[in-house]
């Protein structure tokens, strides 16, 4: 019997091309960019100047905030300019930009780079924060979030569990998949690493039906524990959410907004991080690569690729084939939460799951009809909302009812505008609507 | 260097779900009855059915084209499946020129008055249906027994069961010895509306609006769970006047009413919650008008009065939401 | 038969005119004192119910002014001077002069002067939703979309947008200057200009903050910074920030010595 949330959600086609491809190694780019923002928070500031040269693995911006993240160098070089490059969003944001210097790496020397698997940590639980934050980790999943931050939670929350999110619900994207497969001893290592820094007793991983291999792997693994269990979940979008996931394993809801899931006694790592934790605190090694998927119905040879941050797209592309004939999108993330990009020359940063190009079949959208109050994107929010009464909103532009209606709790997953058969824009409304409440609510949190 | 063509927000990939894929479920799960109606009434159900769905479609186009100046809308089906049934709600010696008129009411003012697919309060089918039980009560109360396959508005009339339930209350001398067997009234060779007598038939389109997941279940269910639990207390509270309930859920619009009307998208509540709420007030309204009524069948009456409720019904019952606010 | 169309006559009028009675009656008894110089004043406004005072429309606007007893802080911007007056004499207090205003687009870029991207932006038309997914159909990302919001919450029917162009513009005759407009642009590009006698209006006709190379490679006619008209200017009215000239229009003479000279035609001269 397989878990899932109580509320909401769609069965979505799931399409992982790439599934079955192993991790290949990307070589690493000739000019690589890291913007100075690539988590929630404060911007990182740069440590290095115009000309400095920089190894791999070297510092080049301090996150000196507590909300914030340190930036490292994934090519050995030299710092060629700061200057505002474009982001995912197509805005210009500010960024270091390094050209590498060629075939012969130089690395930080102390950054373990052998393949053994190191076990044994005997690190207390504020050295592993503080490598952690040193690293530079952030949530990997795509939302960002300083993990070095969600290791210490505020003094009123007791934390019990620790859930690792391997449920990858997005269309296309394999990218964890193939990381727990190929890297489950680093992956173990790196939940215990977590549990220790975390002080609970108890971890689950959360994995979805539709990887098979990945929850056999894992049984296997943690057979006779008590302390680590492997959650087999339904296959349902969206599985990968914070909220849901917890929903799916305890059965506990976190409430809305400014809560956390702390707040519940629950953290969330997703097995990506859970695997830059591992590097970071037995090897020392930073945050300066991520396992990418590069897929899309089209696409030649849909992979994915351990990939070096700040690698422009347009090389992931080319490794898989390129761009195929009749491409219409090319997203940044996964087809339902994911960002169209507008160049390919923006570069990967910590956030960067998958690459995904979609046709001009699967992305023109088809016209819009009549509300035909058919109930389904009732059916299908997760978060218990009503997608179409908040539309509704923004039309009549009645903010009031919908800050009543709980506009703040949407998580903006899209279940509702994928699921409408009249093929209404819902989340385009809805996330316009949810926008103008935030700004209403944020100017009288101001004037009191 | 390669670029985008197409910019939008997420979500990029739709689940290739359509009105006309729901419109279409609606008319396969219509199949069975309306297969077990031609082999009950022959030639007048085939006729029915054809005239209303032809004239409700050519309403449809007429209306979208010049009165509301709009692209017409008759390709999404939805109103073939009003043309279904309004006729499924008629007996089958209807005239054509009735059919007609009913399916002019039931597109023109139970539709397009209120700007179209969408935008109507009262299910269409019914109104036109009510609009022909008012103005033509003769041949709207007397329906053809069974078993003439080529007859059609010279068919011999008899009485449904609910004419009886009626009798029983109001002790109007009816020979309860003329009521239809059970099992008659599960595969509908019973006097009856075209689409309402088989009750086989109903609940495997019932099957298959669930098992496509047009619709939930919590509209048919309460419902039907409504008027079996008012019906059932009844018949213990006096048997000798209050007929058995098995009666009452096979006879009359119950089944066609609750599952293929009172479950129309765009006049039912929008929340679960609502719908419970929505599929008792029906089951109550239906008990009501059919023991103390003056009609004998008051499904039709009891969806038009509760869908004047959704309104209000959607703007208090809210979703159960994830997390309490 | 007759009879029955006489009984009923008489029937259906005796009913409507005892129920016209006794409508008659209860409207009078149950009659709710108002101030009359809230609905004088509300006649006198312009009745559009615009929202630009910031009000739900007009009638919440007189009931206010009749409340505080004054137009302190009450700006109609649709309404005549003559009727402000009025309206001021029936509350007994001074009308402030206000100058009248008109709006104004800060975008020049029609489609014969921008840039388009290749790319076609596909979801809801409106400029609200197609400003938050990030530039889309031209290459400027600081002008007019020209989905028409602004056209929506006009009015009056001042602004219009036409496909020819692409991008929204205000027809001064029309407009009074309620300022709907510029709250409803997302991207800021609406402002208020006073409208002088004879109309003649001088504003920099850009919005685009990029530098001045990337700004000329998206737009002909966009405001580069380059700063010729802040040195031509004779009273300092003009300033560069962000790439960006900016002409303050209390300080300007209307002398049109930068329209002149400018070398992209950012700024705009209205006779």
């Amino acid at each position: 019997m397989s878990r899932t949330f109580a509320i909401g959600g769609v069965d979505i086609k799931d399409y992982k091309l790439s599934c079955n491809k192993a991790i290949e190694t990307l070589p690493s780019p000739a000019l690589a960019f890291f913007p100075l923002s690539q988590h929630i928070g404060a911007p990182a500031v740069p440590v290095v100047a115009v000309g400095d040269s920089v190894k791999v693995g070297t510092l080049i911006a301090r996150g000196e905030s507590v909300m914030s993240a340190s930036i490292h160098s994934s090519v050995c070089g030299v710092v060629k300019k700061i200057d505002a490059v474009q982001s995912v969003n197509g805005t210009n944001v500010p960024a270091i930009v390094i050209e590498s210097s060629g075939d012969a790496e130089e690395w930080e020397s102390e950054i373990d780079r052998s393949a053994d698997v190191i076990s044994e940590c005997a690190l207390s639980a504020e050295q592993i924060v503080d490598r952690i934050r040193n690293a530079g980790i952030v949530g990997l999943g795509g939302a960002c979030f300083p993990t070095h931050v969600k290791l210490v939670p505020p003094k009123d929350c007791k934390i019990d569990s620790l859930i690792i999110n391997g449920v990858e619900c997005e269309p296309f994207l394999t990218a964890d998949h193939r990381l727990m497969l190929e890297h489950s001893a680093e992956i173990v290592v790196g939940i215990e690493i977590l549990k220790k820094a975390l002080d609970v007793n108890i971890a689950y991983l959360g994995i979805e039906s539709n990887k098979k291999d990945a929850i056999v792997l894992y049984d296997r693994l943690f057979s006779g524990r008590k302390d680590i269990k492997v959650v087999k979940l339904k296959k349902k979008y969206p599985q990968g959410g914070e909220k849901q996931l917890i929903d799916a394993v305890l059965g506990r809801r976190v409430p809305n907004p400014p809560a956390l899931p702390a707040n519940v006694g629950v953290v969330v790592e997703n097995v990506a991080t859970v695997y830059a934790v591992y590097q970071a605190v037995q090897k020392n090694h930073p945050l300066i690569d991520r396992v990418v998927t590069v897929s899309g119905t089209d696409v030649q040879n849909p992979c994915n690729l351990l990939v070096r941050l700040g690698t422009p797209v347009s090389q992931l592309i080319e490794k898989a084939g390129g761009v195929p004939q009749d491409t219409a999108k090319i997203l940044h993330g996964g087809p339902m939460m994911g960002k169209v990009i507008q160049s390919t020359d923006i570069a990967v940063t910590k956030g960067t799951g998958g690459i995904v190009m979609l046709t001009v079949e699967q992305s023109k959208r088809k016209p819009e009809m009549n509300c035909v109050r058919c109930a389904k994107c009732v059916e299908a929010c997760p978060m218990g909302l009503e997608p179409y009464l908040l539309a509704r909103c923004a039309k009549e532009q009645n903010w009031d009812y919908a800050a009543e209606c709980g506009i703040m709790s949407c998580i903006e997953c899209g279940c509702c505008q994928s699921t409408c058969p009249s093929m209404r824009p819902l989340l385009d409304w809805v996330r316009y609507t949810k926008s103008k409440v935030g700004a209403i609510i944020r100017e009288r949190n101001n004037k009191k | 260097m390669p670029q985008t063509k197409i910019i939008s927000q997420a979500p990029h990939l739709h689940r290739n779900t359509s009105v006309v894929r729901s419109m279409t479920c609606v008319l396969i799960a219509l199949i069975p009855a309306f297969a077990v109606a031609v082999c009950n009434f022959g030639i007048g159900a085939l006729i029915v059915t054809a005239v209303s769905v032809a004239a409700c479609v050519l309403f449809e186009w007429l209306g979208c084209r010049f009165l509301l100046h709009k692209p017409s809308s008759i390709s999404d089906l939805s109103a073939v499946v009003t043309g279904v049934l309004l006729a499924f709600n008629l007996p089958s010696n209807m005239p054509v020129y009735q059919i007609i008129l009913g399916a002019a009411v039931a597109i023109g003012i139970g539709k397009l008055t209120f700007g179209g697919i969408g935008n109507n309060p009262f299910n269409p089918a019914l109104v036109g249906r009510v609009f022909m039980l008012i103005s033509f009560p003769g041949r709207m109360t007397s329906w053809p027994l069974a078993g003439q396959f080529t007859a059609y508005t010279d068919a011999v009339t008899g009485a449904t069961p609910l004419y009886y339930i009626k009798g029983m209350i109001q002790g109007y001398g009816v020979n309860m010895n003329d009521l239809p067997r059970i099992d008659d009234m599960l595969l509908g060779s019973m006097p009856g509306c075209i689409g309402e007598v088989s009750a086989v038939a109903l609940v495997l389109g019932l099957v298959i609006l669930l098992a496509t997941r047009t619709i939930t279940w919590h509209i048919p269910v309460s419902v039907i769970g409504t008027v079996a639990v008012i019906s059932t207390a009844l018949y213990f509270i006096n048997p000798d006047l209050f007929i058995n309930p098995v009666y009452h859920l096979l006879s009359g619009g119950l089944l066609l009413g609750s599952i293929f009307m009172a479950t129309d998208y765009t006049t039912s509540p929008m929340t679960h919650k609502g719908m419970v709420i929505y599929g008792i007030g029906i089951g109550c309204l239906t008990m009501v008008i059919r023991l103390f009524g003056s009609y004998p069948e008051g499904m039709s009456f009891a969806i038009l009065i509760m869908n004047a409720f959704v309104p209000l019904i959607d703007k208090g019952v809210h979703s159960k939401r994830f997390s309490k606010i | 038969m007759p009879q029955v169309i006489v009984l009923s006559l008489i029937l259906l009028g005796s009913i409507g005119l005892i129920v016209g009675l006794i409508l008659f009656f209860v409207s009078k008894a149950f009659a709710v004192e108002t101030d009359q110089r809230i609905a004088r004043i509300e006649s006198l406004l312009p009745n559009a119910n615009c929202g630009g005072c910031g009000l739900p429309g007009c009638s919440a606007y007189a009931a206010k002014a009749v409340e505080q007893g004054s137009l302190d802080g009450l700006v109609c911007n649709a309404c005549t001077a003559e009727n402000r007056q009025l309206i001021a004499s029936i509350l007994g207090s001074d009308a402030e002069i206000l100058d009248e205003q008109v709006a104004v687009l800060r975008c020049n870029g029609t489609c014969s002067n921008r840039v388009a991207s290749q790319a076609e932006y596909d979801g809801t038309k409106t400029c609200a939703i197609a400003n938050m997914s990030g530039a889309g159909q031209w290459l400027c990302s600081y002008g007019c979309l020209g989905y028409g919001d602004c056209t929506n919450v006009c009015s009056f029917g001042a602004i219009t947008v036409d496909a020819e162009s692409g991008v929204a513009s205000v027809n001064p005759d029309v407009c009074t200057g309620c300022g709907a407009c510029v709250k409803s642009c997302p991207r800021g590009l609406l402002m208020l200009a006073p409208k002088t006698k004879p109309q003649k209006r001088i504003w920099v006709a850009c919005a685009n903050r990029d530098k001045g190379p990337v700004a000329r490679k998206s737009c002909s006619v966009a405001c580069i910074g380059c700063g010729k008209c802040a040195k031509d200017c004779s009273f300092n009215a003009i300033t560069i920030s962000d790439n960006l000239a900016w002409i303050n229009p209390k300080k300007c003479f209307l002398c049109g010595k930068c329209v002149e000279n400018c070398p992209t035609k950012a700024i705009k001269l209205f006779e």
